[in-house]
């Protein structure tokens, strides 16, 4: 009943998204404004649509309808309530229903805007919307729909469809295979929707871009009216990221991170777009250049967003994170040669009226580093992608599969993302038009000092790796720079108004969030610099097996067996849980519980890391292996990570700089000509 | 002087792309776009439908025998994948051998066990254990079974006496019924 | 920078292998041992994955066929083999897609080649850009550095305020 019903406002829903489609062609093509406002409507009914189909799906998996396929598929009786929910997003079908909800939600969010001054865009972003939103649809409904069950033919064959074949009853399994465990983890059940929000976000800043080309005004209006939106995208990309990262280093039970595998590269070739194209609009909103670099970058991003959804969703590559093969391929592969095609074809096309209004005068102008970054994240784009596709091109050759591992994007990509930390040290210190050598050396010379003071303490405290002495100079020139950039607008503030330290910092923040928002990310960015410098150059590991009582050693650390458990939880699963003592130079610090997880529905094992984290370094203890009968021992593997910490507080603060930087002004959409803080100035000084 | 400026730069930049440039782009545009729909063409049905001739390739077993589907032209060729680190294996094990016992007087059915990523201490204790007494022999940089496609072990397939595939199973036979069933609609 | 990224991509390697070298040179406790050590096994293992988990590598990785990899990594160094010895012996018994990076031969050039040769493509672009952009302006930038020798911040009255605060201070200091 509740599968018909859901499938039902499915339906509804799909043929309102095609009717929007139409009418904003016709509002177009007729210049009629009660059409546009016909699709714009369409537009926002889709949301509360998607809305009832998301909730059914979620009430099926919750009461545990598990003659309905999906549900079979993703849930158990023994998941507590709150994965059943989350469930929404663990398998195929559910989480493209989540992306067409996030999609439908923030693309009737834009429509609910005042329109006045941009009524020629809004066809326009109608049309791309939905057009986006339609294709999701239809891949549900007509590949991947959520509401299929099982049914039993008269002749007693078992059947999957959506309506029962005549003559046939309902089969209910008894119960459902279960989530996936890997999934089961606190950090995967945000992770993915942070993705989804972060990908869907890009979608509206596409959007106006297509309209600004159609329409062909071309001014940075469209930039400035998405450039919250794009924040707003590029947090929970970043957000995403980050928590991946995490749910990785917690629960793969490899020690790291990051493990450069094709899913994670395509969650991360979109935010390097994005993350160029950030910077990039500053450009053009402050100085009129690089329109059509611009317009390139949002394109850019767009494609890489769907050609990810791809990439995890088609089978195309194989990966850990990937879905099960699908038959979603083919009708994904059209939308994107369709959606680049018309991109690439709408740039040429108005590429004549995408000129720059000013010229650069300097080398070291804010500008012309900016264009530097560009490149530099440009360049790190195209390793990422060329490593990610090179095993489907290798194979398609040769016939052989190929690896592209690690070491390949931490040699290729290493040299880039120095160059961009120093880069994000300098940049700030620029000014727009020009900078000259003298004017930037000038403000660079104390925290280079500073920097190089940092260097030559590690130098003394016995750091003798030249990589990482270097990449300690860069960070702590970054954070030099920054504190020392807070600090001259502090006291200046403080000058000229006479308010406290606290005061006088916080009113300047206020005044000009873009900016110093900024520079908190990129304080942030350099922390987790810091920690993957630590992790990357100063990992330390071990392995060993060892009888109760028996210790291993690594560094100043000595982990020390005493115990391993093995029962069966009541969650379906049988787990086995060591115990070990950690002591520090001959000191007790503590006790860890490494652990193997084995889920009994799925047969698969997870390896559970006892991991020591201090602000210094972290101890990740895993169990490897153990022998049940005899008493030699049970085989750990112990890991010395240095500084890994200061990635998720570098990710904290990320995250703080950026919502500094996107916070919703008070008013956010400011009348035409205001005449803000006693001045007339246009509208655009909102921000830096 | 704003004026100037911008004139300035509406000289040198306001033309249109050079028709080479429109070209290249394109051209690397559609390049990208048959490669990956190549890519997915392949994993969508594997280079070796069911009809399809399948290549000649060659398994060196354990033993040091060399086999070649070339000089068995005209016989039915089972071709099971295996790996000793498989529990799904050791369920179909006895049953493959039962069949080859079964129809190896007949000569035109040959059995070939392909040991997938596997290491040859074990791979040779688990045919030692099950007794297996058919040809078996170590994937070589697994080219077959990157040919075949294989999502898993163990599957198997079965080329009929044309060189064409005819059968494929994955995961375990459960029966000698089973592999029967599959092998004898095949001879004449 | 393509010959900078070139010679920091040699830098690189050297300190790869001086490092590899040093850690060879001061581990003789290995050979004390009547097998090749978990921690030996790992260091080759670590550059390797097996088919069988795609994208973990085989040092980590749970299942039982990587388990028997590592046993047979462990066989083959207790034979006298060296590293690369064994990851030339693995590639060959099952494909090169068991080495963490594709070996430099055939086709797997490009690989190597293409990226250096985009972000050489892009900085030509880049330079071409900055070419023909301060170009033009040339004339009047001799001009607009004279008469405007401070460096003009940004639009936002505000900071410009702060700007010129800061610099009255420094010259008062100064």
């Amino acid at each position: 009943m509740l599968a018909n019903i859901g499938f039902g406002v499915l339906v509804v829903s799909f043929i309102t998204s095609l009717y929007g489609i139409i009418a904003s062609i016709i509002g177009v093509r007729k210049n009629s404004l009660a059409w546009v406002e016909s699709a714009r409507k369409a537009m926002q009914i889709t949301f509360p649509l998607i809305t009832i189909v998301a909730l059914a799906i979620i009430l099926l998996l919750v009461t545990g309808q598990y003659q309905v396929q999906y549900v079979y598929n993703v849930t158990s009786s023994t998941m507590p309530l709150y994965l059943k929910i989350t469930a929404l997003w663990g398998g195929q079908s559910g989480s493209l229903v989540f992306w067409a909800w996030l999609m439908s939600a923030f693309t009737t969010a834009v429509t609910l805007r005042k329109w006045e001054r941009d009524r020629e865009f809004l066809p326009w972003v109608i049309l791309v919307g939905l057009v986006t939103l339609t294709f999701f649809l239809s891949l549900i409904l007509f590949f991947e729909n959520p509401f299929v069950r099982f049914w039993v033919t008269a002749a007693g064959n078992q059947v999957i469809s959506m309506f029962p074949p005549a003559g046939a009853a309902p089969l209910i399994p008894a119960d459902g295979r279960g989530l996936n465990p890997l999934l089961r983890h606190p950090g995967m059940i945000i992770h993915p929707p942070m993705l989804y929000l972060g990908f869907v976000s890009f979608v509206i800043p596409y959007a106006f871009a297509v309209a600004a080309l159609v329409t062909g005004r071309t001014d940075d209006r469209w930039i400035r009216i998405t450039r919250r939106w794009t924040l707003v995208a590029w947090l929970f990309l970043s957000l995403g990221l980050v928590l991946g990262s995490r749910w990785a280093y917690d629960v793969l039970g490899w020690g790291g991170y990051w493990a450069w595998d094709p899913v994670e590269n395509a969650a991360f070739m979109p935010w390097l777009t994005g993350t160029a194209f950030l910077h990039s609009v500053m450009i053009q909103e402050k100085r009129g250049l690089f329109k059509r670099w611009n317009m390139i970058l949002i394109i850019l991003t767009y494609a890489l967003v769907i050609f990810g959804t791809f990439l995890t969703r088609s089978g195309v590559l194989s990966s850990v994170h990937s879905f099960a093969q699908s038959a979603i391929g083919p009708m994904f592969f059209g939308f994107i040669a369709l959606s680049m095609i018309f991109s690439v074809w709408l740039l040429i096309w108005r590429w004549q009226i995408l000129h720059a209004e000013g010229n650069m005068h300097s080398l070291l102008s804010r500008e012309a580093l900016f264009l530097l970054n560009n490149l530099l994240f440009m360049g790190i784009l195209v390793v990422v992608f060329w490593g990610t596709v090179f095993p489907l091109i290798s194979e398609l050759f040769t016939g052989q599969k190929v690896t592209v591992g690690p070491a390949f994007y931490e040699r290729s990509t290493g040299p880039l993302f120095a160059a961009l930390l120093l880069l994000m040290g300098i940049a700030p210190l620029s000014a727009w038009g020009h900078s000259t050598v003298k004017t930037l050396g000038k403000a660079l010379w104390k925290p280079a000092l500073a920097a190089l003071a940092v260097v030559i303490a590690a130098f003394a405290g016995g750091i003798r790796n030249g990589w990482a002495l270097f990449g300690f100079l860069l960070v702590s020139l970054v954070i030099f720079i920054t504190l020392f950039e807070y600090f001259r607008g502090v006291t200046a503030r403080r000058r000229r108004t006479g308010e406290g330290w606290l005061a006088a910092l916080f009113n300047l923040m206020a005044r000009n969030r873009r900016r110093y928002g900024g520079y908190i990310i990129h304080l942030g960015v350099v922390l987790m610099a810091l920690g993957i410098i630590g992790i990357e150059m100063f990992q330390t590991e071990t392995q060993g097996t060892i009888p109760p009582g028996g210790s291993l050693r690594l560094g100043r650390y000595e982990v020390t067996f005493t115990r391993l458990d093995i029962f069966d939880a009541n969650d379906g699963r049988n787990v086995a849980r060591a115990t070990v003592l950690v002591s520090k130079d001959g000191r007790m610090v503590g006790e860890l519980h490494p652990r193997r997880d084995l889920y009994f529905d799925s047969m698969q094992p997870m390896t559970i890391p006892g991991v020591r984290s201090t602000i210094e370094d972290d101890l990740y203890v895993l169990l490897v292996d153990w022998q049940p009968i005899s008493s030699t021992g049970v085989t750990f593997k112990v890991f010395h990570n240095p500084l890994i910490n200061w990635l998720w507080i570098g990710g904290f603060v990320f995250i703080l700089g950026m919502l500094v930087a996107a916070w919703p002004d008070k008013d956010p959409q400011p009348v035409p000509v205001a005449v803000r803080r006693g001045q007339a100035i246009p509208s655009r000084s909102s921000g830096d | 002087m704003v004026e100037e400026r911008i004139n300035n730069a509406e000289k040198t930049n306001r033309q249109t792309l050079p028709r080479w440039v429109v070209g290249l782009v394109f051209a690397v545009l559609i390049g990208f776009l048959v490669l990956i729909g190549l890519g997915l063409r392949r994993t969508q049905e594997g280079p070796i439908v069911i009809g399809q001739k399948v290549p000649y390739f060659e398994l060196k077993t354990f033993d040091g025998e060399v086999y070649h589907t070339q000089q068995m032209q005209g016989k039915v060729i089972v071709v099971n994948f295996w790996a000793s680190w498989c529990k799904p294996c050791e369920q179909e094990a006895f049953e493959l051998e039962e069949a080859w016992q079964f129809y190896k007087p007949r000569g035109d059915v040959v059995f070939l066990g392909v040991d997938y990523v596997d290491t040859e201490p074990e791979a040779k204790a688990f045919i030692q254990q099950f007794g297996l007494t058919y040809p078996n022999g170590p994937d070589l940089r697994t080219r077959i079974s990157q040919m075949f496609r294989i999502q898993g072990v163990p599957e198997t397939y079965i080329i009929d006496r044309e060189g064409r595939l005819a059968f494929v199973k994955k995961g375990p036979f459960l029966s000698v019924t089973e592999i029967r069933g599959a092998v004898d609609p095949l001879l004449p | 920078m393509i010959g900078k990224t070139g010679l920091l991509r040699r830098l690189a390697w050297l300190v790869v292998l001086t490092g590899i070298l040093i850690a060879v040179a001061v581990e003789p406790v290995s050979a004390q041992q009547p097998t090749p050590s978990d921690d030996d096994v790992n260091r080759v293992a670590k550059q390797m994955y097996c088919p069988v988990c795609e994208n973990i590598p085989l040092d980590v990785c749970p299942t039982q066929a990587c388990a028997q990899w590592r046993e047979l990594i462990r066989l083959k160094l207790s034979e006298g083999l060296t590293d690369e010895e064994i990851r030339q012996y693995f590639a060959e018994q099952y494909g090169d897609r068991v080495l963490d990076v594709p070996p430099a031969r055939g086709l797997n050039w490009l690989v190597y080649v293409l990226p250096p040769l985009f972000i050489a493509g892009g900085v030509w672009i880049v330079a071409r850009v900055f070419r023909s952009m301060v170009k033009p302006s040339a004339e009047n930038a001799g001009a607009s550095l004279e008469t405007t020798p401070t460096p003009s911040v940004a639009e936002d009255p505000y900071v410009a305020k702060i700007e010129e605060e800061l610099r009255r201070r420094e010259r008062e200091g100064g």
